[in-house]
């Protein structure tokens, strides 16, 4: 295994936090965009992420990015080693601690690790590398110019002699760092743009890869919590008497949030909290339902709302068009429903607090328990341990709390773990929607007037009455429409949402396409030839929708029964674009094959871009076909995956992954595929069956 | 509370818990294996799967009363060293991503090739569909468990599951 997470023993986590065992130790800014895309501090504020060389010749890179399977481990070790010129096999991975130094907002989200650390991890390799030259060169007696970084070593080119990384470790960490140092030019690369295998998965074939929920900390209890199941609402009273004699359990109390039972074991716990009697105050939504907050924002999306973006005179053209088209869009609430519930262990004391989780926002896991412990910031330790997917749900702090409360009032350290149900129950959800089209085309069929007046629940920030993430993917299209105008209500249900992988863009991208579908059809054009004219002046968009029809053979007939859809996306800095063949036969829909074409600028590892397409594809092709959280008299209905199921394998098309050879800066790659692989599909839905769809999930009824 | 017996990945382990203690929170909690996860705890989702006399099972809905005198096999006893033919294919191609519900996918995989030695992609569709992926690796186990298959058959890898063997 070569990460050096499995051991979670409180002590070394506090040593390895401090780094205290000599040797290099440097720190480098890496610059973090915020929510709002703001650019952080200046780069010369404080010191960040640390490269450490061991004396044993081992390289360590503190990891400030949490690790949820999109490759992060890999990735960023291969651009600090492409520039260190250290052995690959010699890489060790510390998930790094919460400090200041890596920024105001560290976390892992917004498709954004790449992006952000594409400049400054090469540099932390640089600058390492130029100190450890320059320590070779003291020892040696000799210039610079006369050695050379390779392998864990430096060369001395005049007589060959070599030291070692590890020998040079002391010497090098006395020295400055440089002020600048001079990069790579591509051509140079020879890890990046290469697929080594992944660093991570050794540990994870043999059970030795530790997550949150396995973290275990010396005389830890174990603890769930009983919620009220409606948003909003608090407990009134509880009797503990029957859980308290169920065998395990040692307490029973009530925190903010509900009352924990805490037990010797998960499952007395759980058993425990079934037998607990509680008597909830449901609050303001006890009967808020799907209905009635479908009608909250029918009703909004009839006038007309804050405006996101307007071009032209979209109006006047729609009354002055040879054809209009209308039509309502919706998608329902999602859960994440990553494989791993949420969980969290916090051992709480009079001096600290230490917290093992997997999250996805470390200064926001921070400064939860820092608020309830009443600590100093520095006396509370984050440690992030594996993520068992993230998928957005993982920025919240709502599991960090419930666990520091608990520990904090029972005195001892508790690992809080929650069910599938709660996990279902008490997420925080991607935001339904609902929004209307009205497309005009002129004489011959193209496309001159485009609105939408969207209606979906704020999470992103607001801004002149406009939330971004409820309208990116719709008020972004870049098709060459003169008129245009995208409007936004943000109602307020009560249900909290948060970001879900690729955020606005899962729900708007496929609205779009699809709409943009309708106007192809309406207007007699082919959905690719009516792209392809509406993007001419957007090269990139241009070269991945080319690369995929041609890829899925767009000109060319299909098999009987086979039908294709293509759909276009521009998120996280990326491009993609992907045609999805289908079948529908007696009213059951397969997806047979997606082929991707993916623009995501300078590729750092192909394989683990070719994962996350194909990962992004699996997570939407869910949501497409079955996906539905709906809410009675306030609360989820949906309990676990019989209620709530995902794709599985054996309805896993073909997946097809082309990457556009690019040298523009990295886009990011997580978030990519998802967006645009629902209305590949629904479209080839439309081409097999003439029906459009506009709600998700596909149901039965609308293929027949 | 009794003392129940079983082997756990070749040697006898005693445990002393209630009887309806499912087996997956004795091998996590009260023995400290945490290779098998849990997901769902309904036997919806496959995480927590292991195998019972070779069998795969779901450690989540099986209380450890009905473990008494079997054997067990975790992720932990699949291999000493990772050398199981599943292993060494999960390896090659690289199919974790978050790498959480891969214990069950390998263990499921594992079985599959006891019973099955080369198995087509609908035997493996059949023995898998009851493991979730939320990553999406779907595709990357189908190439594993046919690379699996050929190491299997090389005789380049260890049994796919260990020999049965009583708890005494």
């Amino acid at each position: 295994m070569n990460t050096a997470t499995q051991k979670i023993d409180r002590r070394s986590f506090l040593k390895a936090g401090a780094a205290s065992t000599g040797g290099l130790l440097l720190g480098f800014y890496l610059p973090e965009r915020n929510k709002l895309g703001a650019q952080a501090a200046a780069a010369d504020s404080k010191l960040n992420a640390f490269v450490h060389i061991g004396s044993d010749d081992s390289v360590t890179l503190f990891l400030h990015k949490s690790e949820m399977g999109q490759g992060v481990v890999t990735s960023l070790s291969q651009l600090l080693a492409e520039e260190l010129e250290c052995d690959w096999k010699k890489i060790r991975i510390q998930f790094a601690p919460v400090d200041m130094a890596y920024g105001p907002l560290q976390g892992t989200f917004g498709s954004m690790s790449i992006r952000t650390s594409w400049d400054p991890l090469r540099k932390a390799g640089a600058s390492a590398r130029e100190m450890l030259v320059q320590a070779a060169a003291q020892k040696w007696g000799v210039d610079t110019s006369q050695c050379r970084a390779q392998n864990n070593e430096v060369v001395n080119t005049a007589t060959n002699a070599r030291l070692s990384y590890g020998s040079l470790a002391d010497a090098a960490a006395k020295l400055p760092v440089p002020a600048k140092v001079a990069l790579k030019d591509p051509k140079q690369f020879h890890l990046i743009g290469t697929s080594p295998k992944r660093l991570d998965t050794p540990g994870k074939v043999n059970g030795q890869a530790v997550f949150g929920i396995d973290a275990k900390v010396p005389g830890m209890l174990y603890a769930v919590v009983a919620r009220c199941p409606v948003f909003g609402g608090k407990v009134a009273s509880f009797d503990a008497a029957k859980a308290k004699t169920v065998p395990g359990v040692k307490q029973v109390l009530q925190i903010s949030r509900g009352v924990a039972v805490v037990a010797d074991n998960t499952w007395s716990a759980m058993e425990g909290r079934r037998a607990l009697q509680v008597q909830f105050d449901e609050g303001p939504n006890a009967n808020t339902s799907s209905a009635s907050i479908r009608k909250t924002f029918m009703d909004m999306a009839e006038k007309p709302g804050a405006v996101a973006r307007t071009q032209g005179d979209a109006a006047g053209a729609l009354a002055s068009a040879a054809k209009k088209i209308e039509a309502v869009y919706e998608v329902p609430y999602l859960s994440h429903a990553p494989m791993e519930p949420m969980n969290c262990a916090a051992d709480v004391r009079a001096d600290g607090c230490d917290v093992w989780t997997s999250t996805q926002i470390q200064t926001s896991a921070h400064g939860t328990a820092v608020k309830i412990t009443g600590l100093p910031p520095q006396k509370v330790k984050i440690h992030t341990l594996y993520l068992g997917g993230g998928f957005g749900r993982r920025g919240g702090d709502d599991f960090v709390g419930e666990a520091v409360e608990i520990s904090k009032a029972i005195g001892g350290p508790v690992k809080l773990t929650w069910s599938r149900e709660d996990d279902m129950q008490h997420d925080l959800y991607r935001p339904a929607s609902y929004t209307r089209f009205a497309g005009g085309l002129d004489a011959e069929g193209w496309p001159i007037a485009w609105t939408t007046r969207i209606a979906c629940p704020p999470f992103g920030g607001m801004r002149n009455g406009v939330d971004f993430t409820g309208v990116q993917g719709v008020s972004d299209i870049q098709y060459g429409i003169p008129n245009i105008q995208i409007e936004y209500h943000a109602p307020e249900v009560g249900i909290p949402v948060t970001y879900w992988r690729s955020v606005g863009y899962s729900q708007n991208t496929f609205f779009a396409e699809s709409f943009l579908d309708e106007l192809a059809a309406a207007g007699g054009k082919d959905p690719f030839e009516l792209r392809r004219r509406l993007l001419a002046k957007s090269p990139r968009y241009l070269a991945v929708l080319e690369l995929a029809a041609d890829k899925a053979g767009w000109s060319k007939p299909l098999p009987a029964g086979r039908f294709r859809g293509i759909a276009v996306v521009n998120n996280i800095g990326s491009f993609n674009a992907q045609v999805a063949e289908v079948s529908v036969t007696k009213g059951k829909l397969r997806v047979h094959r997606v082929v991707c074409a993916v623009d995501c600028g300078q590729v750092i590892n192909p394989a683990i871009v070719e994962q996350q397409i194909q990962s992004g594809i699996v997570y939407g092709l869910s949501a497409a076909l079955k996906g539905a959280i709906t809410i009675d008299h306030g609360r989820v209905q949906q309990s676990n995956f019989h209620e709530y199921d995902v794709l599985r394998i054996d309805e896993m098309p073909v997946v097809e992954v082309h990457i556009v050879p690019s040298q523009s800066a990295p886009g990011g790659i997580g978030e990519a595929s998802t967006p645009s692989v629902v209305p590949a599909v629904t479209n080839a839905v439309f081409a097999a069956t003439g029906k459009r769809i506009r709600r998700l999930p596909i149901r039965p009824e609308d293929l027949v | 509370m009794a003392a129940i017996k079983f082997s756990l990945n070749g040697k006898t382990q005693t445990v002393d818990v209630v009887p309806q203690m499912p087996l997956l929170w004795v091998l996590r909690d009260t023995i400290g294996l945490t290779g098998t996860k849990f997901g769902c705890g309904m036997a919806l989702c496959g995480a927590c799967t292991v195998h019972l006399n070779g069998q795969p099972i779901r450690s989540c809905v099986t209380p450890i009363s009905s473990v008494a005198g079997k054997n067990i096999t975790t992720i932990e006893g699949l291999s000493a060293d990772g050398s199981h033919p599943v292993q060494r294919a999960w390896i090659e191609e690289d199919v974790p991503q978050c790498g959480y519900c891969q214990s069950g996918q390998i263990m499921t995989a594992a079985a599959l090739l006891n019973k099955a030695g080369n198995p087509t992609d609908a035997d493996i569709d059949e023995a898998l569909r009851g493991n979730i992926c939320r990553c999406g690796t779907y595709q990357s186990i189908r190439r594993a468990v046919h690379l699996a298959a050929k190491y299997h058959a090389a005789g380049n890898g260890k049994p796919a599951t260990r020999a049965a063997g009583g708890a005494e």
